[in-house]
């Protein structure tokens, strides 16, 4: 089972297709979920803290706008962590404030940047027939990693 | 002084399941998913089920859920409980933004489930869908056209300034 980052990375599809071919997804969910279950100072809306701006410096330089340093503090370890990824490009759903705009250029950027691990570069479907191509082409990529993994 | 924050279900993770399908509504999923639930808070939505717990139990009645309808009930993570203050839409009023994507997501869905039935009777996409779906980078703006379009402009520019000026 390999740990695919998935991008948009709130994506149901994408999130539902890895799970459901056998690997673990690397969402958002899953770094909120870690903030909003660890116990601190109350720091709504996301238990964002001030130290997330400063661990995002990892990944962009100080002059960059803090909102996209703590984006990056979310999606920066995902991607060091992933061992694969999927990426939808021109998905409307990713189109948001210019925040999630630069961070999102950064978070592609990024995985275009990892060239140890394999990449799955598609869009979304707008028909059957393109829906079929999508289903088929992340199936077999997931199980190209599948085949790649060295059993135990 | 900033408040002590505590958090609620350490340990727990929340998944969402939906469904978009013509024989299963939300209201069979939570049937089906409160009569294997052993300790898993369900929640019914319009759209499916949010179903919180430790991850094991969630895990097998998503697993008792999927095999209702394979094709068209989708599963996703979510970072928050059900009715966290923070998320839930009874304390912020209005639509809770993430759910602009799933809604954009839900009309694709249609095609995803044909194609995961499609591909479960071993039928294979023609090469027009399978050019369709990758991602071909837009080529950038060559930087000779670039300066023809800004010498063809300010042309223009002059001219319709020198006509104006005959007008006059």
């Amino acid at each position: 089972m390999s740990k695919v980052f998935i991008y948009p990375s709130t994506s149901l599809i994408l999130s539902d297709m890895v799970a459901r071919f056998g690997h673990e997804p690397l969402g958002a969910a899953i770094k909120i979920r870690e903030r909003i279950q660890t116990p601190g100072f109350d720091s709504p809306p996301l238990q964002m803290t001030p130290e997330d701006p400063k661990k995002g410096l990892k990944y962009a330089a100080v002059e960059v706008p803090a909102g996209v340093r703590g984006r990056m503090a979310i999606f920066g370890p995902l991607i060091e962590e992933a061992e694969a990824a999927v990426i939808v490009n021109d998905s409307d759903l990713a189109f948001g404030c210019m925040g999630c705009a630069r961070t999102d250029e950064l978070v592609k950027f990024m995985i275009r940047q990892r060239k140890d691990i394999p990449i799955l570069e598609i869009v979304y479907p707008s028909n059957e027939d393109e829906g079929l191509a999508f289903v088929d082409s992340i199936k077999n990529f997931l199980d190209g990693l599948s085949a790649k993994e060295v059993p135990k | 002084m900033p408040k002590e924050y505590s958090p609620e279900f350490v340990g727990t993770v929340t998944k969402y399941v939906f469904v978009e399908s013509p024989d299963i509504t939300p209201q069979h999923l939570s049937i089906r998913a409160y009569e294997i639930s052993q300790g898993v808070m369900i929640k019914e939505t319009c759209f499916g089920l949010q179903i919180t717990g430790m991850p094991e139990d969630v895990g097998k009645v998503i697993a008792a859920v999927r095999e209702m309808d394979p094709y068209h009930i989708l599963v996703k993570d979510r970072g928050f409980p059900p009715g966290d203050k923070r998320r839930c839409r009874a304390n912020l009023g209005g639509a809770r933004p993430g759910y602009f994507g799933h809604e954009f997501e839900m009309g694709l869905l249609r095609h995803i489930s044909k194609g995961l039935k499609a591909m479960e009777k071993g039928v294979k996409p023609d090469e027009k869908s399978v050019n369709a779906i990758i991602y071909h980078d837009k080529p950038l703006l060559d930087t000779q056209r670039l300066e023809e379009i800004a010498v063809s402009k300010s042309r223009e520019a002059g001219t319709d300034a020198a006509n104006s000026r005959t007008t006059e």
